[in-house]
């Protein structure tokens, strides 16, 4: 199970050698249990990100891959075009807009809002409705904690999130050839935003967001498609209704706003019943068959009971 | 001059490809970047629908820029095009198919973008195969009617492409444009013929 906490700890703490064996061990077993528990394994903090990996049994998508190969239609729609073009958008200082059904909305500085909140780090899969996939360590703040110190009122039901917009910075945005009217927004139920996997992530392998990858922070829903965990936070809402997202605007019968992980219901365009994992190679397609709520169902499947996930999708 | 020439610019997409399959043999992704198998299929469709759109041009450009020599090399731009094209499927085959018979039926059940591509690709077999001196000859009349085919092969290509776009319209809209002019060339031509030959008959017709 892809599921992993680490604890802020000082670097310099060093492992005895049984002791790091006997963490190894557990860890194995850990990953061979059933079901992944969220309890935070220590152990897993003294070990390399290879070494990890290995222990988990599904590589991990190597850093260079993770910030080259994005979709981030803001910047362009090839996928390296993030990686080219993101450099351009300002990211510091960076505002926070909170509207909607909260005690505490108004401007804030980026900065303040994440004060002294944890972060910590969690190996997810990250499964994109294109039908690849990765496996990425994140950094980050579980989303209930970024969301409650607003405050929330007993109205609020839903969340919506918005991108930056800003054309002189994002070149994407100055396209004549898109359909995407701007800015990108998406959401989700304030349950499905409190649960325990999702993620405000502010860094990657260690290290601060990078631009293409929705710098300063973007949510990570591992059990949702990719499409729904927006980058570049500008504006965070608090509504009665679902919110509208993106994607859904555009093509509302290829793109929900559940947009659940879901091998059983294809997309329009691609079967979703299987995945390539990144990197492939040419000789090796790496093709995986996808699981159910992206392998997190298990955490994730009784906020959907009683939905029929074919109509809701 | 012009035939060697053609064989030379139409193989440079190929050949860039040939080096960057060979260069990943060596070292993964350092030629076709983390999704090796989406970046060939799309490269190859690229070049296949720019080659077909090429060739179908050759006769406007010809009459357009009055240069009767560059009917030649039609035969040769349009066979390279069906390369390219047909490549792009054996490759889909191959990489996202794994030659599952039954997820390909499926594929083209259900995705209309391939089902036009697929429809596309039968047309432009069709006339690959009929492409030779001896079945030109053999057809006759019908050899031109059955080569009327590539319109509608190229209309289906640009709208394969234009249905599997999410979102960047900019490329696919340039085709689109470049086919529409085509399309009103032709029908332009046609015309002014007709009214020469009826003008033809005419005067045939008072000389008597």
């Amino acid at each position: 199970m892809l599921i992993q906490r680490r604890p802020d700890m000082p670097a310099s703490e060093v492992t005895p050698e049984a002791v790091f064996r006997s963490r190894r061990r557990f860890v194995k077993e850990l990953a061979l249990a059933t079901g992944a528990s969220l309890a935070a394994p220590a152990a897993l903090a003294k070990l390399s990100y290879e070494e990890r990996a290995s222990e988990l049994g599904e590589p991990l998508t190597p850093l260079d891959i993770v910030t080259s190969y994005n979709n981030f239609y803001e910047f362009g729609t090839d996928k390296d075009d993030p990686a080219r073009y993101a450099h351009e958008m300002t990211t510091d200082p960076w505002a926070v807009e909170v509207e909607g059904e909260a005690a505490k909305t108004g401007q804030f500085a980026y900065e303040d809002v994440i004060k002294g909140l944890p972060q910590e780090e969690r190996i997810y899969r990250f499964r994109c409705v294109e039908a690849w996939s990765m496996v990425v360590p994140w950094t980050g703040i579980p989303l209930k904690q970024v969301l409650t110190q607003f405050e929330p009122t007993g109205h609020a039901k839903y969340v919506e999130f918005t991108t930056l917009h800003r054309p002189s910075e994002m070149r994407g945005q100055r396209s004549l050839f898109s359909g995407i009217d701007w800015p990108y927004v998406e959401g989700l139920r304030l349950d499905e935003a409190y649960h325990p996997l999702a993620l405000m992530v502010t860094g990657v392998y260690g290290k601060p967001l990078p631009n293409q990858n929705g710098a300063p922070w973007r949510l990570m829903v591992p059990w949702k498609y990719g499409f729904k965990s927006v980058k570049s936070i500008v504006k965070i809402r608090f509504t009665r209704r679902q919110p509208r997202n993106t994607w859904n605007l555009l093509a509302p019968q290829e793109y929900g706003f559940y947009a659940n992980v879901n091998p059983a219901v294809d997309h329009p365009r691609w079967s979703q019943a299987s995945e390539r994992r990144l990197p492939g190679s040419l000789f090796n397609p790496n093709r995986i068959p996808t699981r159910p709520f992206n392998g997190y169902a298990e955490q994730v499947a009784g906020l959907y009971a009683g939905m029929d996930l074919t109509k809701f999708y | 001059m012009l035939k060697p020439a053609a064989w030379v610019l139409l193989s440079l997409p190929l050949a860039w490809l040939a080096l960057a399959v060979l260069q990943e043999t060596q070292v993964p992704g350092s030629a076709l970047g983390a999704d090796p198998g989406e970046a060939v299929l799309l490269f190859l469709g690229q070049w296949g629908i720019r080659v077909l759109l090429a060739a179908l041009s050759i006769s406007t450009l010809r009459r357009r820029l009055g240069y009767p020599p560059l009917l030649r090399i039609r035969r040769l731009v349009g066979l390279f095009a069906f390369a390219y094209l047909a490549l792009h499927f054996l490759f889909y085959l191959w990489f996202f198919t794994e030659f599952d018979w039954r997820l390909v039926v499926e594929e083209l059940a259900e995705r209309p973008y391939i089902t036009v591509g697929f429809a596309a690709l039968l047309m432009l077999l069709a006339l690959a195969v009929t492409s030779t001196n001896g079945w030109q000859r053999r057809l006759r009349r019908r050899w031109r009617q059955l080569h009327r085919l590539m319109y509608p092969a190229c209309a289906l290509g640009v709208i394969h492409f234009w249905w599997l776009t999410k979102d960047g319209y900019g490329e696919v809209a340039l085709y689109a444009a470049w086919l529409a002019l085509l399309f009103a060339d032709r029908l332009l031509d046609a015309r002014a013929k007709r009214k020469q030959r009826s003008a033809v008959d005419t005067s045939v017709l008072s000389r008597k």
